[in-house]
C-alpha cells in the first residue's frame, strides 16, 4: 500500500455508498405528501413528523427493543458455544475435526428459506414461537459456524507456548479460559460479536416468520406498516430505515480500532 | 509446535454441536421428510417416493430459477471481488482517514435487507427518487418494469450492500503484511503490478475464501432485497430459486414439493462452497509450502 496519497476511485466509492443514506435520512423529515409532490435535495420544510409517530406508538418502538434484544441474546450464545468449539479446533487434533469443521461451515450454507417451515414446526412444538429466544436459536444457524470461523482463526495467531505457561502456574480449565485466554482475545472477541450482531440485525425472513405480535422485529412491523411496496407512507418508512441504522453504527464506532485485525481472522506475520 | 493429539477436545465441540443440530440438522432433516411425501389437510401425509424430485427436475420453472440465481451470483461475485479488492489497496494508511472510510463502509453492511430494498425502491423512483429523477433528466427512464433495468436495479444494490465486505477483509489481510514485503520488492525492482501479483495477492489468500464463500452462499440465497425491490418481477425476470421456494412453502404451502427443491438447493449450494473451499485451502497449503 502506498501512503496517504489522495484517490479519486476510492472517494467516488465513498459517495456512491453515502447517497442512498443521505436519501433516506432526506426523505425521513419530509412527509409523504412532500416527497411524492415535489423532489428537492434537501426538505424544504424540515418536520419530525414521521419520528414523532414512531416515538409515540409502542408497535414501533418496541420492535426496535425487540431486534436488540435478539440480537443481542443471539450474539451471546453464539459466543459462549463457539469460543470452546473454536479453541478445541485450533489447539487439538481429534477424530474426525477436518469434517467436523467443515460441517460446521456447511450449515452456514444452508438458505434460511428452505429451514423456514421445519422451524415454524419445530418451535411451534416446543411452544417457543414469538418468544426472544426461538429468533436467538433460529441465527444461531449462521452464526455459530462465522463465530467458530473466527475465533479459531484468532485462538491459532496466540502461540501455544502460552497455554503451557499457563498451565505449569496452575491455570487449568475454566480459569485459563476467563483468566488468560479471553483478555489475550479480546479484538477477536469484538469482532465476532460484530459479525454475529450484524448477520443477526439485517436478516429478516426467520424473525418475521417465528414472532406473531409480541417480539416483531422492526423489520417486520416496516413490512406490515403496508404500504412497502405500493410506496404508501414513505416518509414514515425513511424514519424508522434511519433509526435501523444507529445501532450498526454505534456498534462499528466501537470496534473500530480492532476491525482491521480482527477482520484478517487473526492472521499474522 | 504440533497440535497435540485428545479426543476429549469432542467434549468442548459439543455445547456447538448440539445448537447446530437444533438449528440446522433437525429442520433440514424435517425437509428431507416431507420431501418424499404428499400433505393433505395439513397433518396427513402420504408416501409419494421421488414424485416430487422428477416433477420438480422436469419442470422448466425450476431450471429457470435456478439459471437466474446461479446468474445473478456470478454477476455479483464478479464485480464484487475486483472492486473490493481494488477499493482495500486504495485505503490510505493513515490511522484516521481509514477509520473515517471504515465507518463509512460498514453502514450498507449494517443496514438490514428490508431497509436496503426499500431504499432502493424508493431511491431509483422516476418520480421522487435521486437516481430515477437523475436518470430521468439525461433522458432514461428507470422503469422497473424492464427485466433489463429490474436486474440492473438489483445488481447495484447488491454492490452497494456488500462490496464493502470484500473490500475491508482485503484491506485486513493486506494490514497483515509486514513492510519489510515491501521493502524488499522494491530492492527488487518490482513494478505495482508485480508488487500485488506476488507481495499482496499471496497473502489474500485466506480473506478472499471467506470473502468468496460468504458472498456466494448469501447472494445465492438472497431474498429480501429482490423482493421488496421487484417482487421476482417483471414476470419472473427476477425470480431466484428463494422467492420460488418461499412461494410454494408458505404461500402455497405445498410442503412436499418445496422439501424437495430445498433439498435439491442445499446440494448445490453445498457442492459449489466444498469445492470452492477444497480449492482454496489446496491453494494454502501450497502457498504454506513454498514460503
Amino acid at each position: 500500500m502506498k501512503s496517504g496519497r489522495f484517490s479519486f476511485s476510492l472517494f467516488f466509492y465513498l459517495i456512491f455508498l453515502i447517497i442512498p443514506i443521505y436519501w433516506l435520512i432526506n426523505m425521513s423529515f419530509q412527509t409523504t405528501a412532500e416527497i411524492r409532490s415535489s423532489f428537492s435535495l434537501l426538505p424544504l420544510k424540515p418536520t419530525l413528523y414521521n419520528y414523532r409517530i414512531i416515538f409515540s406508538d409502542p408497535t414501533w418502538y418496541m420492535s426496535y427493543v425487540n431486534a436488540v434484544i435478539y440480537v443481542s441474546l443471539n450474539t451471546v450464545i453464539a459466543l459462549a458455544v463457539a469460543l470452546p468449539a473454536a479453541y478445541a479446533f485450533s489447539r487439538y487434533r481429534f477424530y474426525g475435526d477436518r469434517q467436523m469443521f467443515f460441517w460446521f461451515l456447511a450449515s452456514r450454507m444452508i438458505p434460511p428459506a428452505i429451514l423456514l417451515v421445519p422451524f415454524v414446526h419445530l418451535f411451534s412444538e416446543l411452544e417457543l414461537i414469538d418468544t426472544y429466544i426461538a429468533v436467538a436459536i433460529a441465527h444461531c444457524l449462521f452464526n455459530v459456524p462465522i463465530a467458530i470461523w473466527i475465533l479459531e482463526g484468532f485462538i491459532s495467531a496466540i502461540p501455544r507456548e502460552l497455554d503451557e505457561t499457563a498451565r505449569i502456574d496452575g491455570y487449568s480449565g475454566f480459569r485459563f479460559f476467563t483468566r488468560i485466554l479471553l483478555p489475550q482475545l479480546a479484538p477477536g472477541i469484538g469482532v465476532t460479536a460484530f459479525f454475529c450482531f450484524m448477520f443477526s440485525w439485517i436478516e429478516l425472513l426467520l424473525s418475521n416468520g417465528l414472532t406473531t405480535i409480541d417480539v416483531k422485529p422492526v423489520g417486520a412491523v416496516m413490512g406490515r406498516a403496508g404500504g412497502l411496496l405500493g410506496g404508501m407512507q414513505i416518509g414514515l418508512l425513511s424514519a424508522a430505515s434511519v433509526l435501523t441504522l444507529i445501532p450498526g453504527i454505534l456498534l462499528v464506532f466501537f470496534v473500530r480500532r480492532h476491525i482491521a485485525r480482527g477482520l484478517s481472522l487473526g492472521q499474522v506475520k | 509446535m504440533p497440535k497435540s493429539k485428545n479426543n476429549r477436545a469432542w467434549l468442548m465441540i459439543m455445547p456447538a454441536l448440539i445448537l447446530i443440530l437444533i438449528c440446522a440438522a433437525i429442520p433440514l432433516i424435517t425437509m428431507v421428510n416431507y420431501s418424499v411425501q404428499d400433505v393433505f389437510a395439513g397433518d396427513q401425509f402420504v408416501w409419494v417416493g421421488t414424485h416430487w424430485f422428477e416433477s420438480i427436475l422436469a419442470s422448466g420453472d425450476f431450471w429457470s430459477s435456478l439459471g437466474r440465481s446461479l446468474l445473478y451470483s456470478a454477476i455479483v461475485l464478479l464485480i464484487e471481488i475486483p472492486l473490493g479488492i481494488y477499493i482495500a489497496l486504495k485505503i490510505p494508511r493513515s490511522e484516521f482517514i481509514a477509520g473515517v472510510c471504515i465507518l463509512l463502509m460498514a453502514i450498507p453492511l449494517l443496514t438490514p435487507w428490508i431497509v436496503v430494498g426499500f431504499t432502493w425502491k424508493v431511491l431509483v423512483d422516476p418520480q421522487s427518487g435521486l437516481f430515477g429523477v437523475w436518470a430521468a433528466s439525461m433522458g432514461f427512464n428507470w422503469d422497473l418494469n424492464h427485466p433489463l433495468i429490474a436486474w440492473l436495479t438489483i445488481i447495484v444494490m447488491d454492490v452497494w450492500h456488500w462490496s464493502s465486505l470484500i473490500a475491508l477483509l482485503c484491506y485486513a489481510g493486506l494490514k497483515s503484511i509486514p513492510f519489510e514485503h515491501y521493502q524488499a520488492a522494491r530492492i527488487d525492482g518490482a513494478s505495482r503490478f508485480g508488487l500485488f501479483r506476488y507481495v499482496e495477492l499471496p497473502r489474500l489468500h485466506r480473506v478472499l475464501l471467506v470473502a468468496s464463500l460468504l458472498r456466494f452462499m448469501d447472494s445465492f440465497m438472497v431474498y429480501i432485497e429482490p423482493y421488496v425491490v421487484t417482487r421476482g418481477g417483471p414476470g419472473t425476470a427476477t425470480t431466484f430459486l428463494s422467492l420460488d421456494l418461499v412461494q410454494t412453502a408458505s404461500i402455497q404451502f405445498d410442503l412436499g414439493e418445496a422439501g424437495a427443491m430445498s433439498v435439491i438447493y442445499f446440494l448445490i449450494v453445498l457442492s459449489v462452497c466444498w469445492a470452492l473451499y477444497k480449492v482454496m485451502m489446496q491453494a494454502d497449503s501450497q502457498h504454506r509450502v513454498s514460503s
